[in-house]
């Protein structure tokens, strides 16, 4: 039966304030009931505020023969991470 | 045990019924474990299951002084000492058969624990698990009823089998005071609703057996339950005070 189901990505938000993070997958007939079956397998212990459940199928993701020219020219910038400045003592929340 | 606003204390062993209700439907639905037609559906079934185990927990804690520990009360009573009403007690069938079961208890225990929230601090608590069990059941019920003709014509079948086991949840139970009347048109109400949506035909057939009204309830049992409970008793009649 399962395997005429769809595949869904569960996201579960754990918290108000922080955004929704990928915690699973799981198969259902349609949106409702992967809604609940999420409810069900991640977040029966406290663990989420919100839920968004996403047909595995919509999701467009990157390939991992396209790595090198996707992420390398990246690796030899170390200029853009915010490190060549000292930190004034006493700011807090940086 | 507290008391209701109107001052109709629950009486002290009118819970016991909730009790028996909750503890043989978890075991019930807990044969699903290893048998259900989908991982995600076991893992909601043994949620449900495991909501009403702790229902039945938490009943039975305040029979104690009157009938003895959690584990006594469950374990150690003769089928005739149980007060379930028959409906929990039917084996589960095919998935249909038990979301029908379920479709009907869960319609029944929500507006029951809602009318006994305010004297029964359990049912307080627990009306939230039961609204989600209702709503479990209801999303079942419509997508098999309206489903293929082959999963409307087992829902069809599980709902007449099931029928005329509906009328005992509305016998009254000495020491609750509930509008038991009021309580039975809104079950009937809601169930006919779900069914209309679902393409389902509400059965026309009687609500009792001839020999079965308020049955369980009585201690009368029908015939599966006597080998349910068997199975569910006998390690802790083998190994009596048995701990781990």
């Amino acid at each position: 039966m399962s395997a005429d189901w769809p595949l869904w990505e569960v996201f579960v938000r754990s918290r108000r304030g922080l955004s929704h993070t990928h915690a699973g997958s799981l198969h259902a007939p349609d949106a409702q009931m992967a809604l609940r079956n999420a409810r069900d397998l991640f977040t029966r212990r406290s663990e989420g505020v919100s839920l968004w459940v996403v047909p595995a199928a919509e999701i467009t993701a990157s390939s991992p023969d396209e790595k090198d020219p996707f992420f390398a020219p990246a690796a030899d910038k170390p200029y853009r991470h915010p490190t060549f400045y000292e930190v004034p003592e006493g700011v807090r929340n940086l | 045990m507290s008391t209701h606003p109107a001052g109709h204390p629950v009486g002290a062993l009118a819970t016991l019924p909730l009790g028996d209700d909750a503890l043989v439907l978890s075991h019930r639905l807990g044969e699903w474990a290893g048998h259900a037609p989908v991982l995600e559906e076991e893992v909601a079934l043994a949620n449900i299951a495991l909501d009403l185990l702790g229902q039945a927990r938490a009943l039975y804690a305040g029979l104690a002084d009157v009938l003895g520990s959690e584990d006594e009360i469950a374990y150690l009573r003769e089928e005739r000492e149980f007060r379930n009403c028959q409906l929990v007690e039917q084996p589960n069938g095919d998935f249909a058969h038990t979301i029908v079961r379920q479709l009907f208890f869960s319609a029944y225990q929500l507006p029951l624990y809602d009318r006994l929230s305010p004297s029964l601090p359990l049912a307080a608590k627990a009306v939230r698990e039961t609204a989600y069990h209702r709503d479990h059941a209801e999303q079942w019920t419509l997508r098999l009823g309206d489903g293929t003709e082959e999963s409307h014509t087992r829902t069809q079948r599980a709902a007449d089998a099931l029928w005329r086991f509906t009328g005992e949840l509305f016998q009254p139970v000495e020491g609750l005071d509930v509008p038991w009347q009021e309580l039975e048109a809104e079950w009937t109400a809601d169930v006919r609703d779900v069914f209309d949506r679902a393409g389902l035909t509400v059965p026309e057939t009687p609500r009792h057996g001839a020999w079965s009204a308020g049955a369980g309830r009585q201690g009368l049992h029908t015939e599966p339950f006597g080998r349910m409970l068997a199975e569910m008793q006998h390690l802790h009649r083998s190994h009596p005070g048995a701990t781990w």
